[in-house]
């Protein structure tokens, strides 16, 4: 187990700058996911950390000592690659061994190492393959067991279940933090797939354009994204952002959506009178009888029914688009006019400027229930 | 391709015989007139029907030309194993460097890499009699007129742009992150290269050294201008052959298949490794 500190780490390559002014403190045993878009800096900065990458500014600490210069063979971590980054001219056993032919280690040692875990990720029976004769799905095992194998205190994980089929993702989804507990390190998990960064991340890091956007457990950047461009990352089907403009009058502040009310707390008042987006969660629109008070009228335009939710694509009155989700197994009309009801407690107010959410989500302290 | 009708066959097989008459016949030609005598060649018309002698061979295996005139001597041996050593210790010396160079220009993007690597480039296009003038009086200076080691060294103008621009293009295709993937596991940049580098490389470096052998055995001019008949390779030691009394066309013609003999084994030795070697490092943009 190892800590790991990053101040101010920033990395540019000709005059662009891909990671910018970045500062992360992870604590022992801790997963700290990385998640962005491509192009955001995530691999980068896993490569500073690694030390293959050198920063322009800025340190980096693990343990608490300074190791901005100390070369990548002496930092003592593991690393998996997104493309694998196997040794072609290598069996799987030698590129398993890699790490532990450091050093004076015996035959045996080595071996009972690469033994162990191999067993661990079931690829012990294709150990002396060469690395074009193992399927995707072995290749990405060969990887992780490779990082793994020497036990690092530290483990760096770039995305490294982007290139192994569907199935297999969701396999390793389920397996990886078991493994990742069993071997107790502190991680760093890269990664594009916001539903991958909450199954595994104790907090996660979101990256855009090098800089960090936001910090927090999976619940707080769900349900308080710093920017709008979080709340779209987050979540599937994708958030229903709607153009407003906040009003106040003696019930207190509200916005209007069909001419319907859709009144806010008071935390959100900076939106009166200014320019904002309003998000609403596909999951917080419910389907209710006609007429019940301040119901939304729809046209439903397309339904689409998945394993344990069913999508449906509607059209409000204005004639702008809204996504709505709901357990699979639940009724709801599938086609014509429909009224909706929005939960107001689950509202998310953006200014339309900055993009920016009006809640300070390192402000909000109040516990919500997990709504996903 | 399986598909073929027995037509298209055989105008395959047509065409492709009759590029390989195209290319060979000099070669064939120069074959058997190293197996004939002076008067036989230089019969007009000239005719394949002849009666087989060895004594070229034998003349230049014992070093001594009997021509019509007189006996001389000539030291075609020498200037064989002249060859051998110039080529094989050129190329050694220029892979010796050019590897390491060519990862350093591929690896690490320093200020005028591509300037140097450009200008080492520019040897190899700019004319050799260029150069050969000041460089003879230089040698003649410095004592390095005629001697091995001064041949070695201008043969690296040869050589050296050769395996460091092709191999460059290797260590390039081999990702950075499998190198990466090494150093992060613990080991030194030198192991790395070594062990990950190297290896991959491996079809390159030797697809790049054979071709830089063929080029520095084929030279001529260098080695006219800066050696004597001892130290000089069977290219100017051929010259020998056009005498006082005559130019021997068979002698020629003996001492060009002795000279292309080894080159050519050595490249139907690696030619699996030339042809995939120099088609990888054309793909690549």
């Amino acid at each position: 187990m190892s800590t790991l500190e990053l101040r101010g780490v920033t990395k540019r390559y000709k005059k662009e700058t891909v990671v910018d002014n970045v500062s992360i403190t992870v604590a022992n045993g801790e997963t700290l996911v990385l998640f962005g878009p491509s192009g955001a800096g995530k691999t980068v900065l896993l490569r500073l950390i690694a030390g293959v990458v050198e920063p322009e500014e800025g340190q980096i600490l693990i343990d608490n000592q300074n190791m901005t210069d100390v070369e990548a063979e002496h930092r003592g971590l593991g690393m998996a690659f997104q493309n694998f980054a196997l040794f072609p001219h290598m069996s799987a056993f030698d590129n398993i061994a890699s790490p532990l032919t450091v050093g004076k280690r015996s035959l045996e040692e080595i071996k009972t190492g690469v033994d162990k875990v191999a067993k661990l990720l079931k690829i012990d029976h294709v150990l002396d393959h060469a690395p074009r004769e193992l399927s995707n799905g072995q290749k990405q095992r060969t990887s992780l067991a490779r990082a793994l194998a020497g036990s690092p205190p530290l483990l760096l994980l770039d995305d490294p279940l982007r290139n192994v089929d569907a199935k297999l993702r969701f396999e390793m989804r389920l397996e990886l933090p078991l493994l990742l507990d069993a071997q107790g390190a502190t991680v760093i998990y890269v990664t594009q797939d916001y539903k991958e960064a909450m199954a595994l991340g104790q907090s996660i890091a979101v990256l855009a354009e090098g800089r960090i956007e936001q910090i927090g457990t999976p619940e707080q950047i769900y349900l308080t994204p710093k920017t709008l461009e979080i709340a779209r990352l987050f979540g599937d089907p994708v958030i229903n952002f709607y153009d407003v403009v906040g009003q106040r009058d003696e019930t207190g502040v509200f916005v209007e959506l069909s001419q319907q009310r859709l009144l806010l707390d008071e935390s959100k008042a900076k939106c009166v009178d200014t320019p904002s987006v309003l998000g609403i969660r596909p999951e917080s629109i419910k389907f209710v009888p006609q007429n019940s008070s301040n119901s939304i009228p729809i046209t439903i335009e397309a339904e689409t029914p998945l394993n344990e939710k069913i999508v449906t694509l509607a059209k409000t009155e204005g004639g702008r688009e809204m996504l709505i989700s709901r357990p699979s197994g639940t009724a709801g009309p599938a086609t014509g006019k429909a009224f909706v009801k929005i939960d107001e407690s689950a509202l998310l107010l953006f200014d339309q400027v900055s993009g920016k959410n009006f809640v300070d989500p390192a402000q909000l302290n109040t516990e919500r229930e997990f709504a996903a | 391709m399986e598909h073929q009708s027995k037509l298209e066959t055989v105008l395959r097989g047509a065409a492709l015989l009759l590029v390989v008459v195209f290319f060979m016949f000099p070669i064939f030609w120069i074959f058997l007139m190293s197996l004939q005598t002076n008067e036989t060649i230089l019969r007009v018309p000239p005719s394949i029907n002849f009666e087989p002698t060895l004594r070229n061979y034998k003349a230049l295996i014992t070093g001594k030309l009997e021509t019509s005139a007189a006996s001389l001597e000539i030291n075609f041996l020498q200037n064989l194993w002249n060859s051998v050593f110039l080529s094989v210790a050129s190329v050694s010396l220029a892979l010796l460097l050019g590897v390491p160079a060519a990862y350093a220009f591929a690896r690490h993007k320093f200020k005028g890499s591509e300037d140097i690597a450009f200008t080492l480039l520019s040897f190899r296009f700019a004319p050799p009699l260029l150069v050969l003038l000041p460089l003879s009086l230089y040698f003649q200076k410095m004592g390095l007129a005629n001697t091995y080691l001064g041949l070695i060294w201008v043969y690296q103008l040869i050589c050296l742009p050769l395996i460091l621009w092709i191999v460059r293009g290797y260590f390039e295709d081999i990702s950075p992150d499998i190198e990466y993937a090494y150093r992060v596991a613990g080991h030194s940049w030198f192991s790395t290269f070594r062990k990950i580098a190297l290896p991959l490389a491996g079809p390159g470096i030797a697809a790049a050294g054979l071709l830089a052998f063929i080029f520095a055995w084929n030279n001529f001019i260098f080695a006219l201008v800066l050696a004597s008949a001892d130290k000089q390779p069977v290219t100017v030691g051929a010259l020998a052959f056009i005498t006082a009394s005559g130019i021997q066309y068979g002698q020629i013609a003996a001492a060009i298949v002795m000279s292309i003999a080894p080159t050519l084994a050595l490249a139907l030795y690696a030619q699996k490794y030339l042809v995939e070697g120099l088609s990888l490092g054309a793909v690549k943009g």
